[in-house]
């Protein structure tokens, strides 16, 4: 195998697993270490220079980091790298003096944000430091996007959203809510030096030619727009039996919205097996908690509409079977179809795009499907000064998503307006700096705890039923937080290995406690990775591979299950290893 | 801190006929210097005893004083162990033997602890063939007592002060295969491919099984000019061949010997499967052996793997004939088997 290059900063990057896998890049041992430190304001800024909205994701992550939490690889649960960051939200001291301060020396450039989600919010934030004259456009009445209007407040109360968005718009944004953009032409003609859309998937799916569909319409909500009505409070109530079509997250926020609005039996009907639904198995367990039953291979067949009145909806009752390519079909069982009583549904099945407002000859392209062609990396369309970010980009996503998407986008767009070429993005900050601090003393806890994951506390149900706008997490208390933190196995704390200083003793593989070490004979890599002290078959996770030793081998360490304990580097008399804090930075607009 | 060994282990890791895995058979996180050669050998024992699936209550560690004899600490934590004087633990082991030959003796030495203070008591634990396995980590020096030459220190070799030894060293291995052990082999801590199998070959052999490691102090005798340094044992080992084991559940299919290969029958009925690299040298022939370590030596070569093997010859208990049941279950009928019972050895005196 090659040597392994360790000056690449992808290299260590990947090693931090949940940074890594954060759409956002967001250095998280480094501010779970300020966590457990007691230091949160210091926590929170680095979340908002790399997430924007660290109180919001906190609470309503999508979490992506988690499953790839190199915890999870060792024992049952990842560190619960969301709610710490909540913790660090909840427990700062006052911080807006610690960001930007205008007003900012205008640059003379002047930038047309479309919508007023966190992809346009991320931005704004991005480029109103650097002298932008900043125009945001939403319908809505109030910035946030569907952080706002889907969001429910039982999850994100308004309090958070708030704060989070006001910090960008006190920075001297030009705000024109309740504004619908209904011509992109218009904004091209306006003078702008750069568009940004981040328009979101606005539209929710429906079923039109399920029969009774027209019949029921009355009783018959598209889930989003009825999220979106509760939010702004236009609809305050729902019949006592609903029904929520749909197995995401969308659906989980229906149902349990329901729940608190009236909805006393409330179930969720989903054409998928339990196992497969696409909501994350935290929502799927508060909706469960709030006694909403999820009956899954249900297939709607039609609504049953008696005199004008809406009684229900029939299903047909299906089992999944798989082909040899584990491709699924859903047959139905042969079972009675199923009757199910509803004086309300919501449509919870989906979410398009629709861009009814952008011209079709101002030589912005759209492909098949209808989405603009937009290009992965620069966020650029086929228009050269209109840019997209966010679910507008490439379909429904998530908030961290969004604010990546942002990030990108402002820097093509800083790039755009300096007449630089946007394909050359800057590199990521890094930084690698030994940790060593003294015999057996590091500057991070090396030891490893054996704790499982802490449970977030929940506040008592009677009280977030009745309460639409009650939150229903609590957050860690301090004392927990820290027992979470200390879980984190700080991957960001590289293993660093110096050829010329190692005598070969074996030490650091006889030390390491997960097997990560040997010395061997190089090979190409699917063999090399078979003749490990323990096989490494995690292809997903590098091997790093030594220059040669004088005995003819090399040293290579399967980063897969590696503790970051610093036995190796403990153990080597050379101090051929060495335990490095890594620090990556994704470049952000300007720097 | 550091320091503090994670509970984690490998997922993968795999379990032995018992349901242990080799986490079970660690002992305590060292406290030896980083990079001593003491610590690999503890790894190739807790290899080996994990892949023999030994059950950890049926073994006991036997050492004296050193830093050597510290490593039981280190190994098989849910074992027996006995940390003796300086130099006595082969009297230690002798009577523990003697008192239940039904567990597995694990002796741990140091080149002062047997060539120095402990000379005359191993001789005689040698001479007897006490079933034991003796395993003598050889770094040159007294470690623990920081590092002065031992009396298997190379003559010429240079300390780290940069004195130079001015006596012949005592090859510890020629020493055993003289006094009649029955197992003798050579090897290097940085080498447990071969280490691990000798190893495994030594629990399974019935009389006095002998290991001599060579094992660099890193601390006091890792300097150049010193003969057992990491970089002076790399350049001037000399394997005599491959040592396989394999346990008596395994069928046998090769002959017993086929070109340059040998296959010696344990006691137990398990197989050593040797490919033999040196010619000339036949393991199971004294006068052989002698000879291949003596040639080697001539050569400047630290000759290592197995040496000499003999399956012949009786283990103490065998030949002091004593019984077959561990002192400790012996019953009180057993040991004062009535009036009756001595007339009878009363007039057997007659
Ligand atoms: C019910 C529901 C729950 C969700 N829960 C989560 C969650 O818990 N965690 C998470 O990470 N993600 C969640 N999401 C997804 C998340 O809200 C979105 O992915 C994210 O908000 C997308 O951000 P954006 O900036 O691209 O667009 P949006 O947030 O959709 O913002 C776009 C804004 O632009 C406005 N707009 C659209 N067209 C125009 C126009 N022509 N002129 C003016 N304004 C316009 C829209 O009204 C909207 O306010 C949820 C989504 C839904 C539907
Ligand atoms: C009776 C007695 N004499 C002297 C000592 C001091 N002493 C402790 S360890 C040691 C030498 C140990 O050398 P070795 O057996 O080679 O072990 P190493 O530390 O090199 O592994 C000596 C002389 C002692 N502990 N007890
Ligand atoms: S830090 Fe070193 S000793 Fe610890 S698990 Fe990783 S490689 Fe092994
Ligand atoms: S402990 Fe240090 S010197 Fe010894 S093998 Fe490992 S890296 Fe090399
Ligand atoms: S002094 Fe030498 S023998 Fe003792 S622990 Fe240190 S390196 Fe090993
Ligand atoms: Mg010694």
């Amino acid at each position: 195998m090659k040597v392994t290059d360790i000056k690449d900063p992808e290299y260590f990057h990947k090693v931090v697993d949940c940074q890594y896998a954060c759409p956002a890049h967001t250095p998280v041992p480094e501010y779970i270490r300020l966590i457990a430190a007691g230091r949160y304001t210091e926590a929170y800024m680095i979340n908002w220079e790399s997430n924007v909205f660290p109180g919001v994701l906190g609470r309503t992550c999508d979490r992506p980091c988690e499953p790839a939490c190199r915890r999870g690889r060792v024992e049952e649960e990842p560190v619960a790298i969301c709610r710490l960051k909540r913790v660090a939200a909840d427990n700062k001291d006052e911080v807006k003096h610690l960001m930007p301060q205008g007003p900012f020396t205008p640059n003379g450039k002047k930038i047309a944000l479309i919508g007023g989600g966190p992809a346009s919010l991320t931005v704004a934030r991005d480029l109103a430091p650097l002298g932008y004259e900043l125009h945001l456009f939403c319908e809505q009445k109030l910035g946030g996007g569907m952080m706002r209007s889907q969001i429910p407040s039982f999850r994100l109360p308004d309090t958070v959203l708030n704060e989070e968005v006001n910090y960008i718009l006190d920075m001297g944004i030009h705000t024109h809510f309740n504004k619908f953009v209904g011509s992109l032409k218009e904004v091209v003609d306006g003078g702008y030096d750069a568009i940004f859309v981040g328009t979101g998937a606005p539209r929710g799916r429906d079923l039109p030619n399920l029969p009774g569909r027209k019949e029921g319409a009355a009783n018959i909500h598209i889930g989003i727009e009825w999220l979106a009505s509760v939010a702004f409070e236009h609809t305050s109530k729902i019949g006592k039996k609903v029904i929520v079509l749909g197995g995401g997250n969308t659906a989980m926020d229906c149902c349990r919205t329901s729940r608190r609005v009236g909805g006393e039996d409330v179930k969720v009907l989903v054409r998928s097996p339990f196992a497969e639904m696409k909501a994350s198995p935290w929502e799927k367990e508060d909706a469960q908690h709030e006694d909403i039953p999820i009956l899954d291979n249900h297939v709607p067949l039609s609504f049953v509409v008696e005199d004008g009145k809406l009684k229900g909806m029939m299903f047909e009752k299906v089992h999944p079977v798989y082909d040899e390519n584990g491709k699924r079909q859903l047959l139905p069982t042969g079972e009675a179809d199923v009757f199910i009583e509803a004086d309300d549904v919501l449509l919870a099945i989906g979410q398009e795009n629709s861009f009814p407002w952008i011209e079709r000859d101002l030589g912005l392209e759209f492909d098949k499907w209808n989405m603009p062609v937009v290009d992965e990396t620069t966020f650029q369309s086929t228009l050269k000064n209109v840019f997209f970010g966010g679910d507008s980009a490439f379909g429904p996503k998530n908030v961290i998503t969004a604010v990546a998407h942002g990030h990108h986008a402002a820097v093509s767009i800083d790039l755009f307006c300096h007449e630089k070429n946007i394909m050359e993005r800057p590199n990521p900050m890094t930084n690698l700096v030994s940790a060593k601090m003294g015999i057996h003393e590091w500057s991070y806890d090396s030891p490893v705890t054996i704790d499982l994951r802490f449970i977030v506390p929940q506040a008592d149900k009677k009280l977030t039923l009745a309460d639409r706008k009650k939150e229903v997490e609590l957050g860690f208390d301090l004392e927990t937080a820290f027992k979470e933190a200390q879980r984190c196995l700080n991957c960001d704390v590289q293993t660093v290995f110096t050829e010329s200083r190692c005598i070969e003793c074996d030490a650091c593989m006889d030390v390491s406690p997960t097997n990560c070490i040997t010395f061997t004979p190089n090979e190409e890599e699917d063999a090399l990775r078979q003749h490990l002290l323990m096989p490494a078959l995690n292809k997903t996770q590098d091997l790093y591979v030594s220059m040669d030793l004088p005995t003819g081998r090399v040293m290579v360490k399967d980063e897969d299950v590696c503790l970051h304990c610093g036995l190796c580097a403990e153990r080597c008399p050379t101090s051929a290893w060495d335990m490095q804090k890594f620090l990556y930075n994704t470049t952000k607009a300007g720097k | 801190m550091s320091y503090i060994r994670p509970q984690f282990r490998h997922p993968n890791l795999p379990k032995n006929s018992l349901g242990y895995t080799s986490k079970d058979y660690e002992g305590g996180l060292s406290t030896l210097c980083a990079g001593c050669g003491h610590d690999s050998i503890s790894a190739a024992i807790v290899q080996a005893c994990f892949e023999m699936s030994i059950e950890p209550h049926r073994l006991a560690k036997m050492s004296g004083i050193g830093c050597s004899s510290k490593t039981p600490a280190y190994f098989l934590g849910n074992s027996h162990g006995f940390n003796s004087v300086h130099g006595r633990m082969p009297s230690v082991a002798t009577g523990a033997n003697l008192a239940n030959r039904d567990l597995i003796y694990f002796g741990v030495s140091g080149d002062g602890d047997t060539a120095s203070i402990g000379m005359g008591q191993f001789v005689h634990a040698v001479r007897r063939n006490l079933n034991m396995v003796y395993i003598v980590m050889n770094n040159g020096c007294y470690g623990l007592t920081k590092g002065q030459d031992s009396a298997t220190a190379d003559e010429g070799s240079k300390s780290k002060a940069g004195s130079v030894n001015p006596f012949q060293a005592i090859d510890l291995a020629s020493l055993a295969m003289e006094l009649g052990a029955t197992y003798v082999a050579q090897s290097f801590s940085g080498d447990k491919k071969q280490l691990t199998p000798l190893i495994k070959a030594a629990m399974h052999h019935q009389g006095f099984a002998f290991i001599n490691v060579i094992s660099p102090c890193v601390t006091f005798n890792n300097n150049v000019g010193s003969t057992k340094s990491y970089d002076y044992v790399r350049e001037h080992v000399e394997a005599t061949g491959t040592v396989d084991f394999v346990p008596m559940a395994e069928e046998i299919k090769a002959s017993y010997t086929e070109g340059n290969k040998a296959l010696v029958k344990m006691h137990d009925g398990s197989y050593l499967e040797l490919h033999k690299l040196a010619t000339d040298w036949n393991p199971q022939d004294r006068i052989s052996a002698s000879m291949a370590l003596q040639q080697a030596r001539a050569k400047g070569e630290i000759l290592t793997g197995l040496l000499y093997v003999n399956t012949d010859y009786h283990e103490l208990h065998e030949t002091l004939g004593t019984t077959l049941t561990p002192l400790n279950e012996l019953t009180e009928k057993d040991l004062c088997p009535g009036a009756e019972a001595l007339s009878d050895i009363n007039a057997g005196l007659r």
